[in-house]
């Protein structure tokens, strides 16, 4: 189980660092949907199975695709991978990577330190994220649905039909 | 965790049957489709045209696999793997009989929906890796329409899930002991057809490929047995959507004494692939923007509105 565990947590590693390095659009957005899949297997792996189908479901499978349109609808061809290869230089990564380097290090500490995760693990399924869902956290479920109630108004404003606004002398020739 | 000598047996023959039956499929399509339209078919390759389909495997497996120097060559390559490999996962799922199953996993729909949301990818990056504007058109379109649709999908089953209790689909067969649920659930056994054309984009939501206005779409650039991975996936769908249907809505395996239990289930989805068959030779194909305006204002209540009904009438029993 243990050693499930490693693999899928090299699998997604190793495809963040390509999804981050990668100057084609599309290719990193490839690598990223892999290592959302390998936190999938992770969470199934830590006894959340119904957490992992979510993130399969809805990152890797609904809002990636959603990505990958919006960058096919851009059409992002030889320019834009010239662009990247520009801002991709080390000046750029280095001060943020030796930050999160100190986090990891850090985490690492902290789990030497503490217990092995994964000892007196519980399989939490539907049933139990829903009662959790809908008891104690209603609050916040409530408070999710007015913010996608938000965008659901602002995606119907903005995709509105415009309402045509004619030339003033085409408006008499109607009334006429 | 041991891997039993059955279960591995039982995975081959799936994998294997599969295939099979995936380009004996295509055979008995178009004698069906010659049968409707008032014309033979293939006839004369073995007995009735049997040998059609090996016929075919020859020929395409001995094309030129051609890769065009304009297209996106990794992504090219990858893109028809993945809707064949996610299919082939989605029916590790299915109970066929009695013990005859591959997993037994407490998520069970949850997987199938998982799956069939990742095999949005083989259209909308062979479309965008063959370089080409029809192919991107119909990849644009195919992402749009596979989005859409896989919402309706989810919500239909729902009801399923709520009257048996679980997300195992071993357990809602046993749960349709006393009655099958298409009677209660036939709002959602709708959806969930119309959702599943839409989701293996068969005719007459073939809208991604849509021979007349976009020459073939994503797979247009798509030569030898790389567009044979595409048609073999198609295939693969509409039977794992056919099996789906029988075991959520028709009783899975469940059916009287006299035939064992996988005879039913092949029977059923016999049944379901034939109306899938005669769906294409009936119906023409609707415009794009009609199809998503359908989902989006009559699909899409519909489900929400038996989920509700299916909800209240669940507490007012106290049958959940």
């Amino acid at each position: 189980m243990i050693a499930l565990f490693y693999i899928a947590a090299f699998v997604a590693v190793i495809s963040t660092l390509m999804a981050i390095t990668r100057f084609n659009a599309v290719h990193a957005l490839i690598y990223l949907v892999v290592s959302l899949l390998s936190v999938a297997v992770i969470f199934y792996l830590l006894g959340a199975p119904f957490a992992a189908a979510l993130e399969v479901i809805i990152y890797a499978g609904a809002i990636m695709v959603l990505l990958i349109f919006m960058v096919m609808m851009l059409h992002l061809g030889e320019t834009s991978i010239q662009q990247e290869k520009q801002w991709l230089n080390w000046s750029v990564w280095l001060g943020p990577g030796f930050l999160s380097l100190i986090l990891l290090v850090e985490m690492s500490y902290l789990l030497v330190v503490s217990n092995e995760p994964g000892e007196g693990l519980t399989v939490v399924d539907a049933t139990q994220v829903g009662i959790a869902l809908y008891g104690p956290y209603i609050i916040t479920v409530e408070l999710a649905a007015i913010l996608l109630l938000a965008g659901i108004v602002g995606a119907y404003y903005l995709g509105q039909e415009k309402r045509r606004v004619l030339h003033r002398f085409l408006n008499q020739e109607d009334n006429d | 965790m041991k891997i039993e000598l059955m279960d591995v047996l039982i995975m081959l023959a799936v994998i294997l049957v599969l295939q099979v039956l995936a380009m004996f499929l295509i055979w008995l399509e178009r004698r069906l489709l010659g049968l409707w339209q008032d014309r033979l078919g293939p006839n004369r390759v073995g007995p009735a045209g049997l040998l059609q389909p090996v016929a075919d495997m020859i020929k395409i497996f001995f094309k030129e696999d051609w890769t065009p120097d304009f297209v996106d060559k990794k992504v090219f390559v990858l893109a028809p793997g993945i809707v064949v490999f996610t299919t082939l996962l989605s029916f590790a799922i299915i109970p066929f009989a009695p013990g005859v199953l591959i997993a037994d996993m407490n998520i069970g729909i949850l997987f199938f929906l998982a799956m069939s949301s990742l095999g949005a990818y083989s259209i909308i990056l062979g479309g965008w890796a063959s370089n080409n504007k029809y192919a991107l058109l119909g990849a644009m379109r195919g992402a749009s329409q596979m989005i859409t649709y896989e919402v309706f999908m989810g919500l239909s089953i729902l009801g399923v899930v709520m009257l048996s209790g679980s997300f195992s689909l071993k357990s809602i067969v046993l749960a349709q002991q006393d009655g099958w649920f298409i009677i209660p659930q036939f709002v959602g056994f709708v959806v969930f057809l119309v959702a599943g054309i839409a989701e293996t984009h068969r005719l007459p939501f073939d809208i991604p490929e849509a021979e007349s206005e976009l020459i073939a779409g994503y797979h247009g650039e798509y030569s030898s047995m790389k567009f044979g991975l595409f048609f073999l996936g198609e295939y693969l769908g509409i039977t794992l959507v056919s099996s789906l249907i029988v075991t959520l809505f028709f009783g899975g395996w469940l059916g009287p004494e006299f035939l064992p239990p996988i005879i039913w289930f092949v029977l059923k989805t016999m049944v379901f692939l034939l109306f899938f068959i005669l769906l294409r030779a009936a119906l023409p194909r609707p415009r794009y923007d009609q199809l998503l305006s359908y989902g989006w204002k009559i699909l899409l209540p519909l489900t929400l509105i038996n989920l509700m009904v299916t909800g209240a009438l669940g507490l007012y029993f106290d049958k959940m």
